[in-house]
């Protein structure tokens, strides 16, 4: 893509930010809304979230991992104790990560 | 002079603070994730004003991260625009609420809202206004989220930009990202029901992952919500 297209395409893109996040806010009368819809608004922050952290964790180029020898799921079992002993978010990623790096650059895991 | 009193008076204003500082606890992940995709979009072959200009532009990083390759191997434009809608699905279904916020707001200004609003915003603002209904301060408390999600992406975009040759891959920072949510997942989890919607997203994510434009993600939202309406209507008829 030469350099004049790309910028037309990040355009293009900020475009599609605007509209898809403001999708059902862009008329001014409310589009309807169907029922299942609404069900499914009281889960979506949580479902959105668990649905892009748990790949993220068990899963290695599109595999579950079959090792034990991951630096990941231990790093996010402290993390997950540190959570629910404090509950604070910054303590969870730092406690997360310190564990996550020295098995990850001291034992390669 | 107005307006340095008027954004004066917002920055002492309750409401705005409480914003941000909600918006604060995850920024360190938001930081890392920023950093990871400014290096992956120098690294996919964008020039460095190209790459800071589709961070201010796009401010999307799922979005980003799935058209950098589709613009490295020249993809036509439908097929790039088309691909990024689909990756921002879930924001589609996040609109549907903030609509029932924001409604009585001029079109321009609801528009500019739905702009800037990325999920962290969302999750906050659903999690301290759990009633769909618009309330005094919503608006300054979205704003304060914004003034320090918006302001800290970039940044660390950028420094991902400036930086990209010297950070070195195999460090994985951009797992304090996953932490972030990780934990923010966790401060959702109000009712013992949501157990089971969680388990079932992820669950399904996994076993959906091998779907293109990340439609695992949709997926696992409509697993998730057909397990939350069963698990409720069971409740309610117990």
């Amino acid at each position: 893509m030469s350099d004049a297209m790309t910028w037309v395409a990040l355009f293009g893109l900020a475009g599609i930010s605007v509209l898809t996040r403001s999708f059902f806010m862009i008329g001014e009368k409310p589009l309807p809304i169907p029922d299942w819809l609404r069900e499914l608004l009281k889960v979506a922050p949580l479902a959105a979230l668990v649905a892009v952290v748990a790949p993220e964790i068990f899963m290695t180029q599109g595999q579950l991992i079959t090792t034990w020898q991951d630096a990941r799921w231990p790093a996010a079992v402290a993390a997950t104790a540190y959570y629910f002993w404090r509950k604070g978010i910054l303590g969870t990623i730092l406690v997360g990560m310190a564990v996550m790096l020295p098995l990850k650059l001291g034992l390669g895991w | 002079m107005q307006l340095i009193d008027k954004l004066r008076a917002l920055a002492a204003d309750p409401d705005f603070r409480h914003g941000a500082r909600d918006m604060a606890s995850p920024s360190l992940g938001l930081a890392a994730w920023g950093l990871v995709t400014g290096v992956t979009m120098v690294k996919s072959g964008l020039s460095i004003p190209l790459a800071m200009g589709m961070s201010l532009l796009v401010f999307a990083g799922s979005a980003q991260l799935t058209a950098l390759p589709l613009i490295a191997s020249g993809a036509p434009l439908w097929v790039l625009l088309a691909t990024a809608f689909c990756v921002n699905l879930r924001f589609v279904i996040f609109s549907a609420q903030w609509r029932s916020y924001w409604a009585h707001l001029p079109r321009w200004r609801r528009l500019l809202s739905g702009y800037v609003a990325a999920d962290l915003n969302f999750v906050y603002f659903v999690k301290r206004y759990p009633d769909p209904v618009p309330v005094p301060g919503q608006q300054r408390y979205f704003w304060g989220g914004v003034a320090v999600n918006w302001p800290t992406w970039q940044a660390c975009s950028f420094a991902g930009i400036l930086l990209a040759d010297r950070i070195p891959p195999h460090w994985g920072i951009g797992f304090a990202g996953v932490l972030a949510l990780l934990g923010l997942s966790y401060s959702l989890l109000t009712e013992k029901l949501l157990w089971w919607v969680a388990v079932t997203a992820g669950a399904v994510s996994i076993a959906t992952y091998a779907l293109p434009l990340k439609l695992n993600i949709l997926c696992a939202i409509f697993a998730a919500g057909a397990v939350g309406w069963w698990l409720d209507t069971r409740k309610a008829r117990a």
